[in-house]
């Protein structure tokens, strides 16, 4: 489940947002979220006060507001699950207009909706303003181990290119009439995935040996 | 399908949270066996891959579809523990890249689709080798039934969760009537696609396939004489 990954997400700028260091915003982020999930749920207006402070960063990043909402579709599976929520939880019944649903999952899916959603728009905030290497930095800063960074940076680094290999791929089989409609259809996606294995593995290797012939010995220089 | 933040209380994320950061730990530590000093370029590649299997949709019927969540391919792939720190990676990177998973629910996320996809999978995969007859092709097929388990499992430890720390009270035997359904159709649908995806790589590279290692080993050199020199003894 869960909706397709488009490309990166950062929009360029230069307001203070984007300007502040990475970890300071990563650690802003958790705090945020952290004290968003403590909230007791019936509390609306704190809430209300929650999306103004979110509202008031994103207006001083100079990040267009829809470029945001367009991008909260990765909420969707979510919102689904809240909505059904009233239906299927026990408890005390109330009537909202003219169904009957349960309080007590009425009360849960709204609060779900609205956590989830200052949690989707803080990432996105978080995501639009920081290029992928000063978030290696930032969590390098905040202490990640050096090996994890590393594992992080080789993928942000190798992303494009193994999806893009992957896109020439669909259209190499879609160039051939090949549309999948069903699952009869599965043995050559899966043939696709395959062969999209050995092509990243394999340029794994070839990273691995040009980096040994530039003498990395297991730790990255400082740059 | 990643939890968002707000899902789970806080005690229950915090909980999942210590297991996440307690087995990427152990992972880093044990991955060098796996790869030594390739670890970062490898896993890293292996972690871009993941993602981008992630984003391959595979029609099930009437318009809709399914993705590979790579947990037991990941571990038959490149070995347990680099498939932990590979899904971990993708995890991290989604939801600090992509918005996608709360990042107060990360540990819960690793946990669930990190963690136990990855060990399910592959103790399946390595009880299912014990017992089978050790033959190449039998490799494919005990990846996707490892696959196919490691999906349920994962849906019952996320309903175990809920339990522990759900925010509404839906009745357990409803959710768990329902997860486990869901997911074992899904399951399904992993488990095929493993076995179909592992079975193209056996055919061009068997060698990289790190859960096919013990039986490669196992083979012995043979040498066939030519045809031209006439029968051989």
């Amino acid at each position: 489940m869960g909706a397709g990954h488009g490309h990166q997400l950062h929009y360029h700028g230069h307001s203070p947002v984007h300007r502040v260091p990475a970890h300071l915003k990563i650690l802003a982020l958790l705090g945020f979220m952290i004290v968003v999930v403590a909230t007791p749920r019936d509390w609306y207006p704190v809430f209300g006060v929650y999306l103004l402070l979110l509202a008031a960063v994103i207006g001083m990043s100079r990040v267009p507001p829809t470029y945001l909402l367009k991008r909260t579709v990765v909420e969707v599976p979510f919102v689904l699950f809240a909505v059904l929520l009233p239906f299927v939880a026990t408890g005390p019944r109330t009537e909202v207009l003219g169904v009957t649903v349960s309080q007590h999952g009425l009360e849960a899916g709204v609060a779900l909706l609205i956590k989830g959603t200052l949690g989707v728009l803080a990432s996105l905030t978080l995501a639009a303003t920081t290029e992928p290497q000063e978030l290696l930095l930032g969590l390098e800063r905040l202490r990640l181990p050096q090996q994890l960074v590393q594992i992080m940076a080789f993928m942000v680094r190798y992303l494009d290119v193994v999806t893009g290999e992957m896109r020439r791929m669909k259209v190499a089989r879609e160039s051939r009439g090949f549309s999948a409609r069903n699952p009869r259809h599965w043995p050559v996606l899966a043939r696709s995935a395959g062969a999209l294995f050995i092509r990243s593995y394999e340029r794994g290797e070839r990273v691995h040996l040009a980096m040994l012939s530039r003498g990395y010995t297991g730790r990255m220089p400082r740059s | 399908m990643h939890v968002p933040d707000g899902f789970l209380d806080a005690p229950t994320s915090v909980t999942t949270g210590v297991v996440a950061v307690a087995a990427v730990g152990v992972s880093l530590v044990k991955a060098r066996n796996e790869l030594d000093d390739k670890t970062a370029p490898m896993a890293g590649l292996v972690a871009a891959f993941i993602f981008a299997v992630q984003m391959i949709n595979f029609p099930v019927a009437s318009g809709t579809s399914g993705h590979l969540m790579g947990g037991a391919l990941a571990a038959v792939l490149v070995g347990p523990w680099t498939g932990i720190l590979c899904l971990s990676v993708v995890l991290l990177v989604q939801c600090l890249l992509f918005a996608d998973g709360g990042i107060t629910a990360l540990g819960t996320n690793i946990t669930l689709m990190g963690l136990a996809t990855v060990v399910v999978g592959w103790l399946v995969f390595k009880g299912l080798q014990l017992v089978m007859p050790k033959r190449l092709s039998l490799t494919a097929l005990q990846a996707g039934i490892g696959a196919f388990v490691s999906v349920p499992v994962a849906a019952l430890l996320f309903v175990a969760l809920y339990a522990m720390g759900g925010t509404a009270d839906i009745p357990l035997d409803t959710l768990t009537t329902a997860m486990v359904g869901v997911h074992v159709l899904i399951g399904v649908g992993e488990g095929v696609i493993t076995f179909l995806a592992v079975g193209a790589i056996l055919a061009v590279r068997p060698d990289l396939v790190y859960g096919a290692r013990p039986i490669l080993e196992r083979r012995q050199l043979e040498i066939r004489t030519s045809s031209t020199t006439g029968a051989s003894a």
